[in-house]
């Protein structure tokens, strides 16, 4: 998918991406030439289509997680389907914390899910040195991974 | 106005990129998995699972290392088959580990993930579900081929549902079409159906191994495996009667 500015004759560049948590999503694209930005904004059902194929508008932000696109979007799951460890930055291996409120916020996450979120959340505090997960660092993770969805 | 071929700065999404990792993630998964079987049949209710289960076991217990992809999402048998407990799965890093089964098989299944009695069901619009459901199917499949943890086997063997869509699903995701074993049952009604999934098997490019006719006794009456046989100039791999003895599926272990 590429978008072209036509006045300017130049091909747009992607700049950010928002899933609202509705079903739709949004992206924006800027001309680099005379700064013109325009947003695709894609219905429930588009945003579904590509969804369903496990990949991302914009290019991933997160590397793949296993069974990701079934823990995802099957809902139907059990609760006690997986047992996790909390990814790289694993509590057993000294990672980062996991504030009262982070854990209250966690807990609200579908279970079928949730070990898949914790990892996401544990690895972005572990690749930027954050040593205590709070709902703060959540909602930046969520903001800079795209991830308003989870 | 230029086309999209015409701009040449990189699509930023890599849809494509994406689409050609997950292929690869599944390739590299399989790279030590010597033979990948697809068990399929046009024809629901010939025991495909059945002779999946209980081929995989004889092979195990012939000294192979098995595992088996239970591809009917919508109605899993194969952990019941296998006697495996639904406890958690571990997934300790970029991989899910199989469970292990009877004679120790390893075996995927959504079975294992869903609650029980429920049916597989999605996130997502509920109206004109069609149009995303198939692509979601095809994803759990690939994940179900790429996120498990296989390993070493000697043979993977995929239960495939009813139909030819996921067989065709399977031929997008796996580098080259699988390797078909074809289960029916004597009756022309299977006959008819199976010889369809045969021809667009042959046509896909998937080597056809053999025939396997189950439910084999005066219940049934029809010529389907020599049929078929006989038309797509493959063995009849095994004939498997109602109550078989365990040797009938040691007999068709050794004859894949």
């Amino acid at each position: 998918m590429k978008f072209l500015c036509v006045d300017c004759d130049r091909q747009m560049t992607f700049e950010e991406r928002r899933l609202p948590g509705d079903g739709t999503l949004a992206a924006a694209f800027k001309c680099p030439k005379c700064g013109r930005v325009v947003a695709m904004l894609t219905n429930p059902m588009e945003t579904q289509l590509v969804a369903s194929l496990g990949v991302e508008i914009g290019g991933r932000t997160v590397p793949p997680q296993p069974l990701e696109t079934v823990r995802k979007m099957v809902a139907t799951g059990r609760d006690d389907a997986f047992e996790e460890t909390g990814g790289r930055a694993d509590a057993r291996t000294g990672g980062p914390t996991w504030s009262s409120d982070a854990q209250e916020r966690l807990s609200r996450v579908p279970s079928f899910v949730r070990g898949m979120v914790k990892r996401i959340y544990v690895d972005y505090a572990r690749d930027r040195g954050i040593a205590e997960i709070t709902p703060a660092v959540m909602d930046t993770a969520r903001a800079e991974l795209g991830l308003e969805a989870m | 106005m230029r086309t999209y071929h015409e701009l040449k700065d990189p699509d930023r999404s890599g849809l494509p990129g994406q689409i050609g990792a997950q292929r690869r993630k599944v390739a590299e998964r399989l790279a030590g998995v010597r033979r990948v079987i697809a068990v399929m049949s046009g024809k629901g209710g010939v025991g495909k699972s059945y002779v999946t289960a209980h081929l995989a076991r004889a092979l195990a217990r012939a000294g192979g290392a098995v595992g088996v992809l239970d591809a009917d999402l919508n109605g899993p048998t194969i952990p019941r088959l296998l006697g495996v407990s639904r406890s958690p799965l571990s997934a300790p890093a970029d991989a899910v580990e199989p469970v292990a089964g009877l004679d120790g098989v390893k075996c995927i299944s959504m079975d294992l993930l869903l609650a029980d009695g429920q049916p597989l069901a999605f996130r997502g619009p509920s109206t004109e579900s069609f149009v995303w459901r198939g692509a979601l199917e095809a994803s759990a499949l690939r994940e179900f081929l790429g996120d498990v943890a296989w390993g070493t086997l000697d043979l993977l063997l995929l239960d495939l549902p009813p139909g030819l869509q996921r067989y065709l699903e399977l031929c997008d995701v796996l580098e080259q079409p699988p390797t078909v074993l074809t289960v029916t049952i004597p009756t022309p009604e299977s006959r008819e159906a199976v010889r369809r999934a045969m021809r667009a098997a042959l046509e896909r490019g998937s080597q056809l191994l053999g025939i396997v006719e189950n439910m084999v006794g005066p219940q049934f009456l029809g010529s389907a495996a020599d049929d078929l046989a006989t038309e797509f100039a493959v063995p009849v791999l095994a004939r498997i009667p109602w109550h078989p003895a365990p040797d009938t599926w040691d007999g068709l272990g050794a004859a894949l």
